[in-house]
């Protein structure tokens, strides 16, 4: 138990603070957080952030970042809202949207593992790019998604299981097992690992550098475009500033959840953690009674606050 | 002495990184059974031959047979030397600091089924027997699961020698294997390296230290500038005249 301990030294401590936090927001206001509608609240809308985290988390292991997942979300999503109502089907809707974010994605794969563009750099030029091209598309307007209510994609994206469970959370319960089973299984993950801890050591034991790297930012881009999708069926529309709030909410919960500034290694379990701590803050802020100002705030305490926790527990580790 | 003919040939080896000329034709043979030197300053080219022969760099010019055949460079990697047999234990270790001792084991040919998912189990049990019969790891209480990060240098050596070894190469290639260990450690290094050559295996030890390379090698090749400057079978030279050739390869 205590080796066991010791190995999952971050989840553990990322568990903790989700437990605390919860306790804290219990003790503040009881009738709400000891209710369950509130849970079903966030059982529909913390996996939006969950299931990019999730991708995010692969591309930070392995040494890069990915600032244009954004517009990503915003280009693919238009891309669904346009062909739904265009043609009808939800199948040829989604698989529009997918491909268009998992291309995307290969842009920037080509960008940073093709060309040598650093990838900080190079996602952010590429954000400015699709945000700007989905503008001009879209004459920035919003787009209705109403009508498709009743559809059968909507009841497979966003329906309620027995009236009342998320299909999205489903949806995020799948990628996780998926994603947890490709970083600590497969070897992908494998070659994720060493090339974000190594990438000299990587190449030279015959570990594909440039191809982990590029489908990392695909396999990014297409979760990017598949929770565009969940959030137009959703909200019942989609619009043009669509993915700019999740930026800080995918960073965040991907590094309050102990995965690695500094690529390498990092957690699956830790980031959907905490994906559900980012997620619950907003809604504890804002019910124990502060503004909706203060959650932002929040936000920014946790990402520098869990990267410095964890830099000391890695040094302490290293010794 | 009668040596059997060589199935591994390496000629007219050619490569510069930008202006520098690394290695300008260089031909190499290698024997079954045959431990071959590989000597000369620093910066000679030794490294970047090593690298051209396990698959890391592609030469720009030159060729290599093996057991006769040509092998053709512009397909040549990592994986298609070590599916040849070719393994290397470069002079920057090479490893994952953060990622347990096993994956470092197997990273890049993963005991892995069709759709790529590693048996963890095997490569635990096999990583536990590299340990302790290979390295002797085990005994100073490491196990699979450690890190790479908690090992001293002589532990990581002794990992990525240990790597090499556990795949049954035909050849593998040590560059500086024995620098920065104690006593002890060299012994190991050296009698891993004897024991190849009982084996029939072949090895290319790339060292600085002379003691250590006359006490093994059959033959010594001598680089300098890129090029082969002197080559010396062990009965031909002991080591003083090995020192001397280094020093003054073009004199001898
Ligand atoms: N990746 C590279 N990029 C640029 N130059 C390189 C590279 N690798 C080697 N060189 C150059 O090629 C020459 C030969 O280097 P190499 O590493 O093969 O020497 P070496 O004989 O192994 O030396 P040492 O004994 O110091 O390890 C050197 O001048 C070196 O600077
Ligand atoms: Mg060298």
């Amino acid at each position: 138990m205590r080796a066991f301990l010791a190995r999952n030294a971050t989840q553990a401590c990322i568990l903790g603070i989700l437990l605390a936090t919860l306790a804290v927001f219990v003790a503040a206001n009881p009738r709400t957080f000891l209710a369950a509608p509130i849970y079903l609240a966030f059982l529909s809308t913390i996996p939006f952030t969950a299931i990019i985290a999730l991708g995010m988390t692969l591309v930070i292991i392995a040494g890069q970042i990915d600032l244009s997942f954004p517009s990503v979300m915003a280009l693919s999503g238009l891309v669904f809202a346009t062909i739904l109502p265009a043609t009808g089907s939800g199948a040829l809707a989604l698989v529009a949207a997918l491909a268009c974010g998992g291309l995307m994605g290969l842009g920037n794969g080509l960008l940073v593992a093709g060309i040598g563009v650093p990838a900080i750099i190079a996602t952010l030029g590429a954000d400015f790019f699709w945000r700007g091209l989905t503008m001009l598309a879209s004459d920035g307007l919003a787009r209705s998604l109403v009508a498709f209510r009743d559809s059968p994609v909507h009841a497979l994206l966003v329906g309620r299981l027995f009236g009342v469970i998320p299909a999205q959370a489903l949806w995020l319960a799948g990628i996780a097992a998926l994603v947890w089973l490709l970083y600590h299984r497969h070897v992908f993950g494998d070659a994720l690992r060493f090339v974000g801890d190594n990438p000299e050591a990587a190449a030279m034991t015959g570990v594909p550098v440039r191809r982990t790297k590029t489908l990392a930012f695909v396999l990014l881009g297409l979760l990017a475009a598949f929770s565009s999708c969940l959030v137009c069926m959703e909200m019942g529309t989609w619009w043009p500033t669509q993915g700019e709030g999740y930026l800080l909410l995918v960073f965040a919960s991907v590094f309050a959840g102990g995965t690695s500034v500094f690529g390498g290694e990092g957690t699956v379990f830790g980031t959907l953690i905490g994906a559900v701590l980012i997620g619950i803050i907003e809604a504890g802020v804002v019910s124990s009674g502060f503004s909706g100002f203060w959650t932002r705030l929040i936000y920014g305490l946790v990402v520098l606050g869990s990267v410095s926790v964890y830099a000391v527990l890695l040094r302490s580790r290293r010794r | 002495m009668n040596s059997p003919a060589p199935f591994l040939r390496l000629s007219g080896i050619a490569k510069s990184f930008g202006g520098v000329t690394a290695l300008a034709g260089v031909d190499f043979e290698l024997a079954a059974g045959e431990i071959v030197g590989l000597i000369g300053d620093n910066g000679a080219g030794k490294s970047t031959l090593v690298k051209i022969l396990s698959g890391v760099y592609a030469p720009d010019a030159g060729s290599l047979t093996l057991d006769g055949k040509p092998v053709d460079f512009r397909s040549y990697d990592v994986r298609r030397a070590r599916a040849l047999g070719i393994e290397a234990v470069h002079q920057d270790r090479c490893l994952g600091e953060k990622q347990p001792l096993w994956r470092n084991l197997f990273v890049g040919r993963h005991r892995a089924g069709r759709l790529g998912f590693i048996d963890i189990a095997r490569e635990k049990t096999e990583a536990m027997t590299v340990l302790r019969d290979l390295v002797g790891l085990s005994g100073n209480g490491l196990s699979p699961e450690a890190r790479v990060a908690g090992l001293s240098g002589g532990e990581r050596q002794g990992l990525a020698i240990g790597r090499a070894m556990h795949f049954h190469a035909r050849v593998v290639i040590l560059d500086e294997p024995t620098t920065a260990l104690s006593l002890r450690e060299v012994e190991r290094v050296l009698s891993f390296i004897a024991d190849l050559k009982a084996q029939r295996r072949a090895a290319v030890f790339v060292s600085h230290t002379l003691s250590h390379v006359h006490a093994v090698a059959d033959r010594f090749v001598i680089l300098e500038r890129g090029r082969v400057a002197a080559m010396r079978v062990k009965d031909n030279v002991d080591l003083s005249g090995l020192c001397s050739l280094v020093q003054a390869p073009g004199a001898a």
